[in-house]
């Protein structure tokens, strides 16, 4: 069945290679998957937003319409990427980077980048984080799968760093 | 192999590879950049030459002289590369040398909208340089086929020794998808002499496919190049007859082997009253869209061209005489639908489906315009 996601934030959080790495574990569990993203011109600091669509059969129309899962890691990107959220959906918000939830039903909030910060040491984790927070709530890949994506994409001296991020996301989902 | 995640721009650094490229000069631009990223970490590891030259007009004079040693040669770039690299795209044309660019299209004219896609380009990649010129023009719909037609752009560019262009956009170019690439491709090699200077070897005298056997510099045989309007020995002649042959010659040796460079994929076609032409990544939307209408019962077929120059003529003329009405999806003000009215006579009507605002299309923009042409609406 096919299922949606939009992750999105600012240039520089990571949330388009938290995106490949979701993908990537997709593929790998024999799914179809696709990946795409926009960004500003900026390197840092503009929007971005990277899709991923996870289906069993062939995709062809790349672009995400009503999707399924949301995250958001601005309120900036709160306020503009959740209003087309399929109405089961959910919204998944960093607690400390959003601080007004937008109006939506299903709304699921975590302190990503806090984690990333106090835990493991670095801002630079709160896409692993996120990735983690994703596998919980979305069920769509294996995590241990997602855990060999993250090890394969990451480069060999941050693997640990990047499994303790992982781990964080996935056990603050209840 | 098993499938993998792989994105379009990566897969033409893989094609480019794999079809025998050995030599990338660039100049990065977004949204085409991973192509020269990828090559400057995979041709290091082949014996082959990366670099990145000071401009974009630099990039495409290098990868000219690496083709004349020899070399099979890419460069990659988007609309402000591309306007940049044109004067030498010709040169390319008249002293016969195989080059393929690469343009990964995004939003213009001039620096436009850098990280949108857009396939604005589409006249560019035909008559972007000045003067009667040769083209091979090449445009992919996924990952897979940015490889194949990487093989393909090069493979061409040798065998007719003429500039090609893998005409992308960022649609395809920045998407990942399940991707398995062959381990082995048909590779068209370098062409050479057939005979010895003692027997008066001519460079530019063509073979029986009109194409020259261009020696490569440094193997023993004297050579002159020159963007001059040149006769058979390399120099340049200024005579009307010389002119005429030359000219005639540049494009017959394409369009003699029109009907095998032009690549068209048709599907739902053997009942279609109506058809969608689109290429690229447009074409994946189209899909969709036509999918969509065809489970509303409208009897409409996907047509999608592969090769964009030589234009597909023939193919286009019949399938007006066959169908009521053609539509035309495009991610620009309307470029290749003049291509496909000229083609169409006045056969069936054909309407244009343009867009030009930085979004790709929904399969609804796509069917709406189905349902117009078709009087469903």
């Amino acid at each position: 069945m096919r299922k949606q996601l939009r992750l999105s934030g600012s240039g520089g959080q990571g949330v388009i290679t938290a995106a490949i790495i979701l993908a990537e574990a997709a593929v790998s569990e024999g799914k179809q998957a696709v990946q795409s993203q926009s960004y500003g011109p900026e390197a840092r600091g503009g929007a971005s937003k990277s899709e991923v669509i996870i289906d069993d059969e062939k995709i062809f129309h790349p672009h995400v319409k009503a999707p399924d899962f949301v995250l958001a890691m601005t309120q900036k990107a709160a306020d503009k990427y959740y209003s087309d959220l399929n109405s089961d959906g959910v919204l998944i918000l960093d607690d400390d980077l959003v601080p007004n939830s937008p109006q939506f039903k299903n709304i699921i909030r975590v302190p990503i980048t806090k984690l990333a910060v106090e835990k493991v040491g670095k801002a630079l984790f709160a896409n692993i984080v996120a990735l983690g927070v994703l596998a919980k709530i979305t069920k769509l890949v294996d995590f241990d799968t997602i855990k060999k994506s993250v090890a394969h994409r990451v480069p060999a001296h941050t693997v640990e760093q990047n499994m303790l991020a992982l781990q964080l996301g996935f056990d603050a989902v209840k | 192999m098993s499938a993998r995640l792989m994105q379009g721009n990566e897969a033409v650094a893989e094609g480019a590879l794999k079809a025998g490229v050995r030599f990338f000069g660039g100049y990065p631009i977004t949204p085409s950049t991973e192509i020269a990223e990828s090559l400057a970490k995979m041709l290091p590891q082949v014996g082959g030459t990366f670099i990145q030259m000071e401009d974009e007009i630099a990039s495409m004079g290098v990868i000219l002289g690496a083709s004349l040693t020899g070399k099979k040669v890419l460069t990659a770039s988007s609309g402000p590369g591309i306007s940049l690299k044109q004067e030498l795209i010709g040169y390319a044309a008249a002293a016969e040398i195989p080059v393929v660019i690469v343009n990964v299209q995004r939003v213009g004219p001039s620096t436009g909208q850098p990280t949108a896609p857009s396939q604005g380009d589409v006249m560019q990649a035909r008559w972007g340089t000045h003067g009667d010129h040769s083209i091979i023009v090449l445009s992919p719909w996924s990952v897979r086929e940015s490889f194949d037609l990487a093989v393909k752009a090069v493979n061409y560019a040798e065998r007719f020794r003429t500039p090609v262009i893998l005409l992308m956009d960022e649609i395809v170019g920045h998407l990942r998808e399940n991707v398995e690439l062959p381990e082995t491709v048909e590779i068209y090699p370098r062409r050479t002499p057939k005979i010895s200077r003692a027997e008066g070897y001519e460079p530019y005298k063509p073979d029986a496919d009109l194409v020259p056997n261009v020696a490569n510099f440094g193997e023993g045989y004297h050579i002159h190049v020159t963007g001059l309007i040149h006769d058979e020995t390399g120099f340049p002649v200024g005579s009307p007859k010389i002119t005429r042959e030359f000219i005639k010659r540049m494009h017959e040796k394409i369009n003699i082997a029109a009907d095998e460079i032009i690549e068209v994929h048709e599907e739902f076609m053997s009942d279609a009253d109506y058809a969608v032409v689109s290429f690229g990544g447009t074409a994946r939307t189209a899909y969709e869209a036509v999918l969509n209408a065809r489970k509303r019962g409208v009897k409409v077929g996907f047509v999608r061209l592969i090769t964009i120059f030589p234009f597909a003529d023939k193919i286009i003329a019949e399938l007006a005489k066959k169908v009521k009405g053609i539509v035309v999806a495009e991610l620009n003000y309307g470029q290749i639908v003049n291509e496909v009215e000229r083609a169409a006579a006045g056969q069936c009507k054909v309407q244009l489906c343009a867009k030009y605002d930085m979004t790709i299309f929904e399969p609804e923009e796509i069917e709406a315009a189905i349902d117009e042409v078709s009087g469903n609406a």
